[in-house]
């Protein structure tokens, strides 16, 4: 019915764009990461041939990820932040997903639009809304002093690692409620019936049917928010500001913004880049292995 | 153990443990536990943005003491540091207004026939295009930030920071939700419109344009309206690829003011791109309304299938 060049002429635009404007600038991290230093204004020179590549500057960025060195300490806080803020995310978020897939009847439709509603406003806006509720003189302070319980409420905003932990945990909680949503109504519900007549109670039907069969649900939905969570630096910045509370991001950003190495910089980015798609490879393993089960 | 004998042991006495177990498991009853961590959730979510926004009202120069109600003072009101009178706030709200029109004017048409191509393409390279499609969705903002600034920096050397390399970041992020959106709406569409078309005469072209488009306006419609609010959202390639001021997006200017020592004009601020992105959400609702009016049957329906056609998020 169509000419049959007309499918590759209508995707090439975009093509081209994503090699310009996705691979050429990730290939650009590349060469500065493996480039070399001028050696008088210490501003990089990029290496675009792969032959020039030199990987003595990047092998000792990499060297500074072992224990004890300059980023381990980072990269575990780093780690300990995302798994802690994940951790919070799915004992909050997975409840909340199960609730609204199986019990919520009428009231679905408006729990799912007040679902939603995080998603039309912006990410800064509520993490504005966070620190003005934060604040030393906050409604958040002035309810820990109405209870009476504490004298004197802690300071939330500076260097508080308990505010970034929460803020990642508040800000990325919407991302992973949907997708766990999704897998949860996926689930076959003659299985949790079939469990209760063969005799199981509810609590066992739960364990042995529905959390194994919403496996592959939650790493997906971990991994959905666990891969922006590890390149975010605006949240700490904002909640906290202190080194103390820096994440692997904060070190990227600094390395860049008035920072003098932005070769260090862009061979952070792509051991960054390197540790994520190890998650995301591992995902998707676990994902094809799951179906090849299924099938078999 | 059978159904009867399941009730018997129900009937037991439970304790405080056995009744708790049962709010988390049971897929029949009525769970309080789920309902009370539902709402409590919803609430939180919710309660701090309302405020935020309450606090644009602020009569004082409070962000966190409320000082009474003062309706226009921090949106054109004050002659000095209101949205309207404060020349950076001002320019942020272009900016980012600018930002997210361009953003929508390239991004959709692009994302659109994209989406076209990598569904119908069976070429031996369609297969790699259509996964490098898929990248920027899993890329965290930060990697991109950084390539995208690197390669202004020392590739496309004419391309500075300005707002035109903004609009090319922006629209690199959002080319891909196009796709996911609109491959959705082709697929549930099928093709035998087309070939009915093309059975009657219809021209390749006039197939396109006569039938395929107008059943994919409401995908493109969705797809204007998440381009919208993505664009709107975005802080992290905004912030890269920034010319200084000039550039600052309002997610930008609220980032440095939380920093510095806020006031109620940077609530303001945030509160109106509220607005503008929920009269933005409603408008889109009507008119995606309308043009599925003919798809369904009577009554409801249409958010739920708009959230199936924006589903790919």
């Amino acid at each position: 019915m169509y000419p049959k060049w007309l499918w590759p002429i209508f995707a090439l635009p975009g093509v081209v764009w994503l090699i310009l404007l996705f691979l050429t600038p990730f290939y650009a991290v590349v060469g500065v990461a493996f480039g070399g230093v001028d050696p008088i204004f210490q501003n990089p020179l990029p290496a675009w041939n792969p032959l020039d590549w030199d990987f003595t500057s990047f092998l000792d960025t990499l060297s500074g990820f072992l224990p004890g060195r300059t980023y381990w300490g980072i990269f575990l806080r780093t780690a300990e932040y995302v798994g802690i803020a994940l951790a919070i995310s799915l004992i909050v978020g997975y409840p909340v997903a199960y609730y609204i897939t199986r019990h919520s009847g009428r009231a679905k439709s408006l729990l799912l639009a007040l679902l939603i509603l995080p998603f039309w406003v912006s990410y800064l806006m509520r993490m504005l809304a966070w620190v003005n509720l934060f604040a030393p003189e906050g409604y958040v302070n002035a309810f820990l002093r109405w209870t009476t319980l504490v004298t004197t409420p802690p300071d939330w905003l500076n260097g508080n690692p308990v505010s970034v932990i929460l803020g990642l945990a508040y800000g990325y909680i919407p991302y992973l409620i949907l997708p766990l949503l999704a897998s949860l109504d996926r689930i076959d519900k003659s299985l949790l019936e079939a469990a209760r007549d063969l005799g199981a109670s509810p609590f066992r039907a739960f364990l042995h049917v529905t959390l194994p069969l919403s496996k592959t649900g939650i790493l997906g939905a971990s991994v959905i928010i666990a891969l922006p969570m590890f390149g975010d630096y605006y949240t700490p910045n904002i909640v906290s500001g202190s080194p103390k509370t820096s994440m692997l991001g904060n070190q990227i950003e600094i390395y860049f913004h008035g920072g003098p190495q932005p070769s260090v910089g862009a061979a952070l980015t792509l051991i960054l880049s390197a540790f994520l798609g190890v998650l995301m490879a591992y995902y998707m393993f676990t994902v094809a292995k799951a179906q090849r089960e299924a099938q078999a | 153990m059978t159904e009867i004998a399941l009730k018997a042991r129900h009937s037991a006495p439970p304790t405080a443990l056995r009744r708790f177990r049962d709010w988390l498991a049971n897929p029949w009853g009525r769970p309080r536990f789920l309902v009370l961590v539902t709402w409590l959730y919803i609430l939180t979510s919710i309660a701090p943005v309302i405020i935020a926004i309450q606090f644009s009202f602020n009569s004082g120069r409070s962000v966190t003491a409320w000082q009474g109600f003062s309706l226009s003072r921090w949106y054109w009101g004050d002659p000095v540091d209101s949205v309207w009178h404060d020349p950076t706030l001002q320019q942020a709200l272009f900016q980012s207004l600018k930002l997210a029109g361009l953003d929508m004017l390239v991004a959709t048409p692009l994302g659109v026939i994209l989406a076209l191509g990598l569904a119908r393409w069976r070429g031996r390279l369609a297969a790699p295009a259509n996964f490098l499609m898929l990248f920027p969705l899993v890329t965290p903002e930060l990697v991109m930030g950084v390539s995208l600034y690197l390669v202004i920096l020392y590739l496309f050397t004419f391309i500075h920071p300005s707002t035109l390399a903004q609009m090319l970041g922006h629209v690199t992020f959002s080319l891909s939700y196009v796709v996911v959106i609109v491959r959705g709406r082709l697929f549930s569409i099928g093709r035998q419109y087309e070939e009915a078309a093309a059975d009657l005469g219809a021209t390749p072209w006039e197939t396109l344009r006569l039938v395929l488009l107008p059943l994919l306006l409401p995908a493109i419609l969705s797809s204007l309206m998440i381009v919208f609010a993505i664009s709107i959202d975005d802080f992290v390639i905004s912030q890269w690829l920034s010319c200084g001021a000039q550039c600052d997006t309002v997610p930008i200017r609220i980032y440095s003011a939380t920093r510095a020592a806020p006031l109620p004009s940077v609530n303001a601020l945030a509160a109106i791109m509220v607005y503008f992105t929920v009269t933005a959400l409603g408008l889109t609702y009507l008119v995606y309304r309308f043009m599925t009016r003919h798809e369904r049957p009577k009554g409801g329906g249409a958010a739920a299938s708009m959230m199936g056609d924006i589903g790919g998020m």
